[in-house]
């Protein structure tokens, strides 16, 4: 069904990549010589996980304005048209997908991030006041990670903080912990969005041959990740964080609660900080993007079911997966929800997961620090 | 390990089928009268040789009695699951387990970077089920246990027992040096299906090398054991995208130990992800849920427990009542009991006897 209410919050949506030659003026002298010299300019840095042209990075009704340094429309035209004004949106939450997540220089993976970080706030966020937006971050470096959302969190138009759900360690590591710390104190929420920068074989044992293989092993890293901030006590120690799994699917949580529930009961003196089931845990902590929707075509029951398995109605935020291909036309609401679970899922789940879109800040980034500060750390 | 053994009369109606018991070697040495003087030296000298960082251990220690039950460690002294009188009595006799699949999982080559070791290990492995247990109770089928990387000899050991009707099904390890899907392991399910022997997928330790989750190594046990479940299902993927079931329309697989109530959402999320892509897989010409629930066989054992069994049983709908085989694990720690499992779940008569034996009479051709 399409969305019934008017003012839903989209909380999964990627704008047009900006090519490198649109972050030069957001970088530093340093950056932006090495960026010439060595001629990155001319590099895609298009993750793997997201092939532009492959039909579930693109719906083919949406791709256009969606190839990187795209000069006709400017970086808005296709977010307003296709989703805030079709859907009549009051918010819709941009996640900028970008390659320089995955460098092992982890200062250029900084620069890179902080240059997408302030083309996101000027191009898109300045541009157009309904969209919110997630800080990108070098995830593999926790200084340079935390150095850059100290940065950018004055701005209350970024509201969560983005990892990729495969990285190089799982995510709930005592070293990731000062993230976390500031993610709570900032009320910003721990967003991690499908992807990979394969630093490890995307299963256990070893390297898909197909691309479809490697999107539905996404589920399971999922899974690992939120099983990682359980065992590892995140939750015990920031009481007050949120976490958002975006593009994860949602039909794999009963299992995972049912199994993990099960191990927990027989080796809960190995992780003695858990204080509660992971079922509880996972209800105040955890909340999922709708889209992937992976449930049987045309049967609206078993979905009914399995968000009764899941055992709460607030567990799910609204999301297109733009321009990603989800659904068809506006068929974006699946049969089968029902109607105070999708009032909840349009509008305030978002609104309890992401404190600052209860904030209505103004346009216009706080500081724009990267011109000023030195690259080289 | 003072728990009194339950009499056998009344659970003996049970007329089990158990799909997943582990038997163990009495001694370290126990393979060695199966194996010639060359890989006698070779293991005395050198061990066997893993992935793993330690020897003879895994880097995420167990939780309890290095993972097995505490009344099952024999008097005599040698491991859970190395005395067959002890296993009889506690196990066979006291649950009515009519047939019991042997999983004998160490030291069967699976592991082992050596081939040639690998090989002489696999060899061994089967004749010491067959001779230490098969013959001595007959109600224990053994499965061939094969070196999935050395595929080579894998075809030999399933030609070479396939016509004893004491190994039902071919084992080998999910947690491969590459998906299993990939066409490597091919020759494997060629024999398989000629042979018509179903390919079982047990749970395993780190045969492949490759961390358990596709973001690095987790920390605690807890962690590891649900990382078997997410491995279990990128399994299943590969079988499917890389097209082996279109390839051996007559393959049967069993996943042990593996879970089930994640297999109708992978299924669903396999659909419609293959609706989306399936031009680069065109290979695989149907829906993946329909392969899955033609070609896959799926253990009880640990079974889920939602607070509201309903909910399993919806799962188990889903799964489909005759893909689904009991199993206890036994001597692991997680055993499940089969007069206990199955007693929250309001199943029909025909759906106990299902799961609890006529499935995998049926798929091993029991009488």
């Amino acid at each position: 069904m399409q969305v019934p209410i008017a003012g839903a919050i989209d909380c999964d949506v990627h704008p047009a990549m900006p090519s490198v030659t649109a972050l030069l003026p957001y970088l530093s002298d340093y950056w932006r010589d090495q960026i010439a010299n060595r001629h990155i300019d001319k590099l895609p840095f298009q993750l793997s996980s997201y092939p532009p042209s492959s039909p579930l990075s693109a719906r083919p009704d949406w791709k256009a304005g969606q190839s990187p340094g795209h000069v006709e429309t400017l970086p808005p035209d296709p977010i307003r048209a296709h989703v805030l004004d079709r859907f009549e949106l009051r918010h819709a939450i941009c996640n900028t997908l970008h390659g320089g997540v995955a460098l092992f220089n982890n200062d250029m993976a900084a620069a890179i991030c902080s240059g997408v970080n302030d083309w996101v706030a000027k191009e898109l966020l300045d541009a157009e006041p309904r969209l919110r937006a997630s800080i990108l971050v070098p995830a593999h470096d926790v200084e340079l990670s935390l150095r850059e959302i100290e940065r950018v969190a004055p701005d209350k138009r970024f509201v969560q903080v983005l990892f990729l759900a495969m990285g190089e360690a799982p995510l709930g590591r005592r070293s990731n912990w000062p993230l976390f710390a500031a993610c709570e104190k900032h009320g910003l929420a721990v967003g991690i969005h499908a992807g990979s920068t394969y630093r490890h074989a995307p299963t256990y044992a070893g390297w898909p041959s197909y691309r479809v293989e490697d999107y539905v092993a996404q589920a399971g890293a999922f899974e690992t990740q939120l099983l990682s901030l359980i065992a590892e006590g995140v939750f015990q120690k920031f009481s007050g964080l949120k976490v958002v799994l975006i593009e994860s699917g949602f039909t794999w949580l009963p299992h995972f609660l049912w199994r993990t529930g099960k191990t927990w009961r027989g080796v809960r003196s190995e992780v003695p900080w858990i204080d509660r089931s992971p079922t509880e845990i996972v209800r105040d902590h955890v909340r999922f993007t709708l889209q992937p929707v992976d449930a049987p075509k045309g049967e609206p029951e078993v979905l009914a079911r399995v968000i009764e398995h899941m055992g709460s109605d607030e567990f799910l935020l609204f999301s297109t997966d733009y321009p990603h291909w989800q659904f068809d036309g506006e068929d974006v609401v699946p049969a089968g929800l029902g109607r105070d679970t999708i009032r909840k899922m349009l509008i305030d789940n978002a609104l309890d997961a992401y404190p600052r879109l209860h904030e209505a800040p103004e346009g216009g980034a706080a500081q724009n620090g990267s011109e000023s500060e030195e690259a080289v750390s | 390990m003072n728990v009194p053994v339950r009499q056998p009369v009344a659970a003996q109606r049970l007329k089990v089928v158990d799909c997943d018991i582990h038997p163990a070697y009495a001694a370290p040495t126990a393979l060695f009268e199966f194996l010639s003087q060359r890989w006698r030296d070779h293991w005395s000298t050198f061990g066997t040789f893993f992935r793993p960082a330690l020897i003879g251990q895994l880097p995420f220690p167990r939780m309890m009695a290095g993972g097995m039950r505490i009344d099952s460690f024999p008097k005599n002294g040698s491991p859970p699951g190395a005395d067959l009188e002890l296993m009889q009595r506690q196990h066979l006799d006291a649950n009515g387990v009519e047939v019991g699949m042997l999983i004998a999982l160490s030291r069967g080559g699976m592991e082992e970077r050596n081939l040639d070791f690998a090989a002489a290990l696999s060899t061994a492995a089967n004749d010491w089920q067959l001779h230490k247990w098969c013959e001595p109770e007959p109600r224990l089928r053994a499965a061939i246990v094969v070196p999935q990387e050395n595929t080579e000899h894998a075809v030999a050991e399933i030609e070479r027992r396939s016509s004893d009707p004491a190994f039902v099904q071919i084992l080998m390890s999910p947690r491969s040096a590459d998906p299993l899907g990939n066409r490597r392991y091919w020759p494997i399910y060629a024999a398989a299906e000629a042979h018509n022997k179903p390919v079982a997928l047990h749970v395993a330790g780190f045969s492949g090398g490759h961390s358990s989750t596709p973001t690095g190594w987790p920390t605690y046990y807890m962690q590891e054991h649900y990382a078997q479940t997410t491995g279990m299902q990128s399994t299943l993927a590969s079988l499917v995208f890389e097209g082996v079931f279109e390839r051996f329309p007559n393959l049967k697989v069993v996943l042990i130990e593996g879970g089930f109530a994640w297999a109708p959402a992978l299924a669903w999320r396999m659909d419609k992800a293959w609706e989306r892509m399936r031009a680069e897989v065109p290979h695989v010409k149907r829906p993946p849920s329909e392969y899955v629930r033609q070609h896959v066989w799926f253990t009880t054992q640990p079974i889920d427990e939602p607070d509201q069994p309903k909910h399993l049983v919806d799962t188990m709908e889903w799964v489909g009542w005759d893909r689904i085989m009991f199993s206890t694990d036994y001597p692991h720690w997680d055993y499940d009991d089969p007069a206990q499992v199955l007693a929250r779940l309001k199943l029909t008569a025909k759906q106990k006897a299902m799961l609890l034996g006529d499935n995998a009479r049926a798929l091993y051709g029991l009488a």
